[in-house]
């Protein structure tokens, strides 16, 4: 078990640097220079700086060394919380990070919740009352569940729920701790849309592995022995069934931060999806790049978490 | 197809036809059998058919311009004239659908080719030699895996300018790392058959072994595979085109037509509804052909692609 989760760990730290030196090198990979850039950005008149002068701020930047040293120098800034600064907003990366990702991880949270307890007991209960009306209501819906556009369900709902029937607000965020019922009514719609996806792919994975679990010899040794179908399903079928599930969730994580860069645009919500769009539009790189990395390396924790917590389920996969 | 081979006249006159006839059953046959034996199948494929006819006829079929403002017929409601109403610039609804089917198709095909074959190529090479190939293929890919595929393809995209190109080659590399995985792990196995020591053992080539005999044994998962890609492909661009990312105004893209039709929400909801209803279609449709393609190739597939 040590070796198995001291392996999966250095392979992670492997990727995480990968991650850190592909997202350095993208940004580098721009057309044009990254100072004349942050310069042009910062002020109009300091485009017209005489050569001396830029030559002297690239040093200053350390925009003159070679780029292994200049990536050397970016991680160690990242490390010390130093992510640059945003030309846009006129103020540090990381303060806006601080500002707005409590905001998409507390909407992630929610929908990653709601995905995993909703999509597993759908997938449950259509799997155990297999072609009864149950499994004909879920199992279709599980198939559009992973076909809607979430941007195109926000906005259904905005017109059915909000202006139509008028009993949600149309888009906006407000801190649960300055008005909690206002907010959660404001969270419903975009959860819904952040976790459809997750609801309808662990739905579907769970039915199809319950089917499997149920098929096997030991679950017929527990009905022959006379058990009862809620220890029959609970204590022996449920817990082998939700392996292949876990690892869904690693991906779930990943959907949801892609989803919130919609969700968030449709219900103008102040998180980082948001910000992420407009940092693309602004050309406010520093701010991608911040985002990019946060994401990438939440996502990157979450999957390694799942495959030792993986490896702990099901001690055949460490030996694998 | 029955085939006469000889006819030969028999004792009392009569005259005797032989045929060759072909083996009753074949692998086709059952594929077929299997692939149009679910109706939502069947639904899905009719929707594709339909969706390539719409595309490729889409100047025929369109009943008015899709790009010429007419600031007169602006935000028209849905009547006989114009079945799905007029955008703000008086633009016909159902027109820019059609042509719209086009965008979404263009860059879900496209995209589809380049990352198939880079994807598929790398995987085998790196299923098929082992060691520090696969080491460093399957590492690049990893780096690929945590990002978000729709934040790395507006990353890559921001990156380069926007455009339809460019959104094109920021989904062809965002979705690179399904094909290496898959191809990957069918390689590994594929490689240890005896049919390929067989092969070693008569002096083919690497490149000959992995091009006539890994690939067309990888194929039908990877074709299922690249059906239902195709149909994340379309969603993925119509999330981004629903960003502003994706072609120029005044070309049409569904999801583009969301974003546009979700500022009169109030006033003519049909604009954002229908093209969004089209993306979902389409989408269904592929994942209900991949499905049945699955079930009918290779049905030990199930609940892994």
């Amino acid at each position: 078990m040590t070796a198995f989760i001291i392996r999966r760990l250095l392979h992670g730290l492997v990727v995480l640097i990968l991650v850190t030196i592909l997202i350095f090198f993208a940004m580098r990979l721009l057309p044009g220079d990254p100072l004349l850039i942050y310069l042009a950005q910062r002020s109009q008149a300091l485009q017209d700086l005489p050569p001396e002068v830029i030559e002297q701020l690239r040093h200053e930047y350390g925009l003159d060394k070679p780029l292994p040293v200049q990536y050397i120098n970016w991680l160690s800034g990242i490390f010390r919380g130093d992510l640059g600064d945003s030309y846009f907003y006129r103020q540090s990366v990381g303060n806006l990070l601080r500002e707005r990702f409590p905001i998409t991880v507390y909407l992630g949270i929610l929908a990653l919740i709601i995905s995993i307890i909703v999509g597993i007991s759908a997938g449950m209960l259509a799997a155990i009352r297999r072609g009864k009306w149950l499994d004909n209501v879920v199992t279709p819906l599980t198939y559009l569940g992973v076909t809607i556009p979430i941007f195109w369900l926000g906005i259904l709902m905005i017109y059915i729920f909000g202006l139509k029937l008028q009993i949600l607000p149309i888009a906006g965020f407000t801190s649960p701790f300055v008005d909690f019922s206002l907010s959660t009514r404001q969270l419903i719609m975009p959860v819904i849309c952040e976790s459809i996806f997750g609801i309808a792919s662990n739905a579907r994975q769970m039915r199809s592995s319950m089917l499997e679990v149920i098929r096997q010899d030991y679950i017929r040794t527990a009905w022959s022995k006379g058990l009862g179908e809620r220890v029959v399903i609970f204590k022996h079928a449920i817990k082998n069934s939700l392996i292949p599930v876990i690892t869904l969730i690693g991906m779930g994580v990943s959907f949801i931060f892609g989803g919130s860069v919609l969700v968030e645009t449709v219900f103008a919500i102040p998180g980082v999806g948001r910000l992420f769009v407009s940092g693309i539009f602004n050309h406010d790189y520093l701010v991608v790049q911040g985002i990019t990395m946060v994401m990438a390396v939440v996502v990157l924790l979450v999957n390694l978490i799942v495959d030792i917590s993986y490896g702990w389920l099901d001690p055949r996969i460490r030996y694998g | 197809m029955v085939k006469k081979i000889e006819t030969s006249v028999g004792y009392n006159g009569s005259v005797i036809d032989f045929y060759k006839v072909p083996p009753r059953f074949t692998e086709w046959h059952r594929f077929r059998r299997v692939f149009l034996s679910r109706k939502i199948v069947l639904f899905g494929m009719v929707i594709l058919v339909l969706l390539i006819f719409t595309a490729a006829f889409a100047n025929f079929l369109a009943p008015y311009d899709p790009y010429i403002p007419d600031m007169s017929n602006s935000l028209l409601p849905p009547t006989a004239k114009h079945l799905l109403g007029t955008d703000i610039f008086g633009r016909d609804t159902l027109s820019r659908l059609i042509y719209g089917s086009r965008t979404a198709l263009a860059v879900g095909f496209i995209s589809v080719a380049i990352a198939s074959v880079i994807g598929i190529s790398l995987g085998i090479v790196a299923g098929y030699y082992g060691g520090i190939a696969d080491i460093l293929i399957m590492r690049a890919i990893d780096t690929l895996m945590p990002f978000p595929m729709i934040v790395l393809a507006l990353l890559v995209a921001g990156l380069l300018g926007g455009g339809i190109h460019n959104v094109i080659v920021a989904l062809s590399i965002a979705t690179i790392p399904p094909y290496t995985r898959v191809t990957h792990g069918l390689a590994l196995s594929i490689k240890e058959n005896d049919y390929i020591l067989a092969q070693r053992s008569m002096g083919s080539g690497h490149l000959r072994i992995m091009l006539r005999h890994i690939l067309p044994n990888a194929f039908p998962p990877i074709i299922v595979l690249i059906t239902m890609m195709l149909g994340s492909l379309i969603l993925a661009e119509a999330g981004l085109s629903f960003l502003g990312i994706g072609i120029e105004p005044p070309g049409a893209a569904w999801g583009a037509m969301v974003n546009d039709g979700y500022k009169y929400l109030q006033d003519s909801p049909v604009l954002s509804f229908a093209p969004g209803l089209a993306i979902m279609l389409v989408v269904f449709a592929f994942n209900m052909v991949g499905d049945g393609l699955r079930d009918a190739l290779d049905p030990r597939l199930r609940g892994l692609l």
